[in-house]
């Protein structure tokens, strides 16, 4: 999603005289400090956690000793473990559909004029700039009146479950898909497009054996962060789930509230492995752009 | 004629096509996310009833409880304020951090980047919990403060505990878009400057903020909306001792017995118009950049 650097900005820095890059003034020397400070703060909480699930100590808050007890209470633990399956679960889900639907809206819309497209636009950015909370209650709100209206209609009673969290993962996750993927719609060649159809290829084959292979990396990119986002994603998951369906930052959640126990920092660490996995994947699939 | 036919043709099957790709998604969206937002407007206007039922009557009552009783209107500017502070901090913290990353030779730039892009997608809950080790009371500070002889520390608990972990949890999101915008800014401009007198401090004021204005504008917004609408951090953090808008909606629709839907709604919906007007703000001063 994000660049390290435009070739524009890059020509231009090249063309920027050596001096100033090595130069010493007390400005820079200030922004270093200040810059080495937050780089400090961002990570300091970050590698206590890490460190205080490897702790001996059963409050999780003290270093009495290196223990891989925590992971192995975590793996024997049948609810976290259900949780995790779970939301796996979920993200895989949501993530196939959001990035099905969200290509086909980046398509239409970087590639069609139509009548209403500032419309779909508004309404395609606003998931984006709303409060997940307010998402959270109006899909709340609108579960629990659909649900009335299924039983009332066929006598069926349904209740909150794992496919309304994915309704609502869906719901948020399109929105970013349609992003990325706009952004590599845009840095796309359509000549390309035009060559393969001047040489006889159909409208299908064109996409398949032309565009698709082309914004791949975009769609990837946008499945990567919309799969993070159902990972992470806690407010939604919270007023969407069920009684009976646990989800990992949930059940995180209602733990946390209790006290900090070292269980909650292995598998604290354990979601912090795989964000990371997940960034580095993301930045390299960019970076073959 | 022909030829006229054959466009007829060509305009049809594109225009089967468009309807191809945008209906799924549209519906989508119309179904799961608009109608759900048109149902709490509606219901901002209802009447609960004693078991926490939506009772189909139309009242103004919920909105009136909300700007008349102290409980909602303090939570409410509790939040703009809490949101606003946060806001300025992390600006404060994200612009020389996004200035020193620019700054640098590319390949440090990139494992720099790599280092904010990290928390960004880090989950939120992780990110705030690992507050709670260091500021508990048996937590990390505390054991430092003991091992030296010093008295302890309430440190979590406290609404500096919230705003804390407020600007810890958005920070990423202040950096990346200034950084972004810093990244397009021609930094001979600076120079030019200098040789026609101004100091730095002038050029930095009349030149380089000026024109990464959208950047500043768009890392605002994107800190402002999800701290205004928090409640995680005020719980985790904070001990739950004041409430914030975030805490009273979460509460009126899952925990209050009876829970109080319409009156939730309403305070949602109020808090769409402080982003309304936010975003309009957003808009101005993107726009006046361009011209």
């Amino acid at each position: 999603m994000i660049e390290a650097t435009s070739p524009a900005a890059q020509s231009r820095r090249a063309a920027r005289p050596a001096l100033e890059q090595g130069r010493l003034t007390w400005s820079g020397l200030a922004l270093t400090v200040c810059a080495v400070l937050i780089y400090l703060f961002l990570y300091m909480p970050i590698a206590i956690l890490v460190l205080f699930s490897f702790t001996r100590d059963q409050f999780g808050v003290r270093w009495t000793g290196f223990t891989l007890d925590w992971y192995a209470r975590l793996f024997a633990n049948e609810r976290l473990m259900g949780a995790t399956v779970n939301t796996l679960y979920v993200a895989l889900l949501s993530t196939f559909v959001a990035t099905v639907l969200g290509t086909l809206l980046a398509m239409a819309l970087e590639r069609y004029r139509f009548r209403g497209r500032t419309t779909v636009d508004t309404l395609i950015y606003l998931p984006i700039v709303i409060p997940e909370i307010v998402m959270a209650v109006a899909l709340l709100a609108f579960s629990a009146l659909a649900f009335d209206l299924i039983r009332l209609l066929t006598g069926e009673t349904l209740r909150r479950s794992l496919t309304t969290v994915i309704i609502g993962h869906i719901a948020f996750s399109v929105s970013f898909v349609v992003v990325v993927v706009r952004t590599s719609l845009k840095n796309f060649d359509r000549r390309l497009e035009e060559a393969a159809a001047d040489l006889g290829a159909n409208g299908w084959n064109v996409f398949w054996r032309v565009t698709f292979p082309l914004i791949l990396p975009g769609i990837i990119g946008g499945a990567l962060l919309a799969f993070t986002l159902s990972l992470d994603d806690f407010i939604i998951s919270l007023f969407l789930s069920g009684p009976g369906t646990s989800l990992l930052p949930v059940e995180v959640y209602n733990k946390v509230r209790r006290a900090v126990t070292p269980e909650i920092n292995a598998i604290s660490t354990l979601m912090l492995a795989l964000s990371i996995t997940l960034v580095v994947l993301s930045q390299s699939v960019q970076r073959r752009r | 004629m022909a030829l006229n036919a054959l466009e007829r043709e060509r305009q049809r099957r594109e225009r089967r096509t468009l309807a191809a790709l945008l209906t799924p998604g549209l519906l989508w969206l119309i179904l799961f996310f608009a109608l759900p937002l048109v149902i709490i407007l509606v219901y901002s206007f209802m009447t609960n009833g004693p078991r926490g039922n939506i009772v189909w009557q139309f009242t103004f009552g919920n909105y009136i409880d909300l700007f008349t009783r102290s409980i909602y209107v303090n939570a409410y500017l509790r939040s703009i304020w809490i949101s606003v502070l946060t806001t300025v901090i992390c600006l404060l913290l994200g612009y020389p951090l996004a200035l020193f990353i620019v700054r640098q030779p590319p390949r440090w730039r990139t494992v720099l980047l790599f280092l904010v892009l990290i928390p960004f997608w880090t989950n939120f809950l992780v990110r705030i919990y690992a507050w709670q080790i260091i500021l508990a009371n048996n937590g990390l500070i505390n054991s430092l403060l003991n091992g030296l002889g010093l008295p302890p520390l309430a440190l979590l608990n406290t609404e500096g505990a919230t705003l804390l972990g407020l600007v810890y949890g958005e920070l990423p999101f202040m950096v990346l878009p200034i950084y972004a915008a810093l990244d397009r800014f021609d930094f001979t401009l600076m120079e030019a400057a200098a040789d026609l007198g101004a100091s730095k401090r002038r050029a930095f004021w009349r030149v380089m903020l000026p024109m990464t204005m959208p950047g500043v504008a768009a890392g605002s917004v994107l800190v402002f909306i999800p701290t205004i609408g928090q409640f995680v951090v005020s719980e985790l953090l904070g001990g739950a001792k004041v409430d914030y808008l975030g805490n009273l909606i979460q509460r009126l629709f899952l925990r209050s017995n009876p829970p109080n839907w319409p009156l939730g709604s309403a305070m949602a919906m109020a808090m769409m118009l402080v982003l309304l007007i936010l975003i309009l703000i957003y808009f101005r001063v993107t726009t006046e950049e361009d011209r």
